[in-house]
């Protein structure tokens, strides 16, 4: 196979674009198409300081890279969560990369140093009662220190790596539970709608996740391939699988339903009546915004004795 | 025979099969995995030569 645009042995073929490219226009292609995602959806503009939130994984690597590429500022946010030596592997993978990217400052936060315990302890501290499961746990952790570095050091944005597979799983799952609320807000933009709630932005979705991992092979980017432990069995990896057998039958299936969802509820087409928006409050002990009064969900988390964190 | 890997498992398959159909062979989907050869990407209609050693990478992350 050959690469459209210049007849040299091709590495990747993309049914759903009838495209197949060899490494180096593949590569520019793929810088291409994320600038115009960032301009299409309004996301930043040049003189933003970006933090990139990097677990590790190719995803947030690739978009890391990529934006540093395109010239922006972008910094690299790691959240190490202690969870054994799959964490031990993430973290080794992020300073290879930014030790190879001397530009761009890596901040790396370890949760259980700063609050006492790490995800996996704090899940077990959390079991009893109603206790929350490690993964939305994890997730909690994860928006809260992001929100709060990013706060601190003065960024503008934090951009994660979801590419369009996570977010047609996320929508495939959203509508199979009817979450309307969840619906009316799955975006690739998330605005700041109080302050000290940074704008969170996710440049890669207009990617399959295919591509991105072929972008991370073709430019020696190196990352964690293992699956973090507590993700087996997830429910997004089974909407994964599913929305891959359609798109081997349905080439461009995958594209279609997350891109026209957004295209028809910006239309008007889907009316989906999100709840009224909640007054937001700062936190007491931390300050950050949080629906309830007094603690957030966050530092409600640390408390002794307390068994859940909602 | 051509050796196929993916995830700690093997699959030897014949000669002749193109990358896409040696993908399907073994039970995965063509858009879920990359296939490599020698560090290099291969495309889906490359035809698999007796000898060949192919790692098959899963482009699925996330939970």
């Amino acid at each position: 196979m050959r690469c459209k645009k210049c007849d040299q042995p091709a590495v990747i073929r993309m049914h759903q674009h009838r495209l197949a490219l060899c490494k180096e226009h593949f590569v520019e292609w793929v810088l291409n198409r994320v600038a115009d995602t960032i301009r299409s959806f309004r996301m930043f503009s040049p003189k933003k300081k970006i933090l990139v939130a990097v677990s590790g994984g190719k995803d947030s690597l690739v978009l890391w890279d990529i934006l540093l590429k395109l010239g922006y500022k972008a910094d690299g946010l790691h959240l190490n969560l202690g969870i054994g030596e799959y964490s031990e592997r993430s973290l080794d993978y992020v300073l290879k990369f930014a030790d190879s990217h001397p530009e761009a400052d890596l901040i790396i936060v370890d949760i259980k140093e700063r609050y006492g315990m790490s995800v996996p302890e704090l899940a077990e501290a959390k079991k009893h009662g109603r206790g929350r499961k490690i993964c939305s746990l994890c997730g909690l952790v994860k928006r809260h220190e992001m929100n709060r570095v990013a706060n601190e050091r003065g960024y503008d944005v934090v951009a994660t790596g979801h590419n369009l597979d996570d977010e047609a799983a996320t929508l495939l799952g959203n509508l199979l539970n009817w979450k309307i609320e969840y619906l009316a807000h799955q975006s690739p933009v998330l605005p700041s709608t109080y302050p000290g709630l940074v704008r969170k932005v996710r440049p890669l979705v207009r990617l399959y996740e295919r591509e991105t991992a072929a972008y991370a092979l073709v430019e020696g980017i190196e990352y964690i391939r293992e699956e973090c432990p507590h993700a087996l069995g997830a429910k997004s990896l089974l909407y994964k699988e599913i929305l891959n057998r359609l798109e081997d039958e349905m080439p461009g299936a995958k594209q279609r339903f997350y891109m026209d969802f957004l295209k028809a509820r910006r239309e008007g087409l889907i009316k989906l009546q999100p709840p009224p928006a909640q007054q937001l409050h700062p936190c007491e002990v931390c300050g950050q915004p949080t629906s309830a009064p007094g603690k957030c969900a966050f530092c409600r988390l640390w408390e002794p004795g307390s068994s859940s964190g909602s | 025979m051509v050796r196929i890997k993916f995830r700690g498992q093997e699959w030897e398959l014949k000669p002749g099969l193109r990358v896409k159909e040696a993908i399907k062979k073994v039970g995965l989907s063509p858009n879920a995995v990359l296939a490599v050869k020698g560090g290099k990407l291969l495309t889906e209609d490359v035809v698999l030569r007796e000898g060949d050693e192919i790692e098959l990478i899963s482009v699925i992350s996330g939970g």
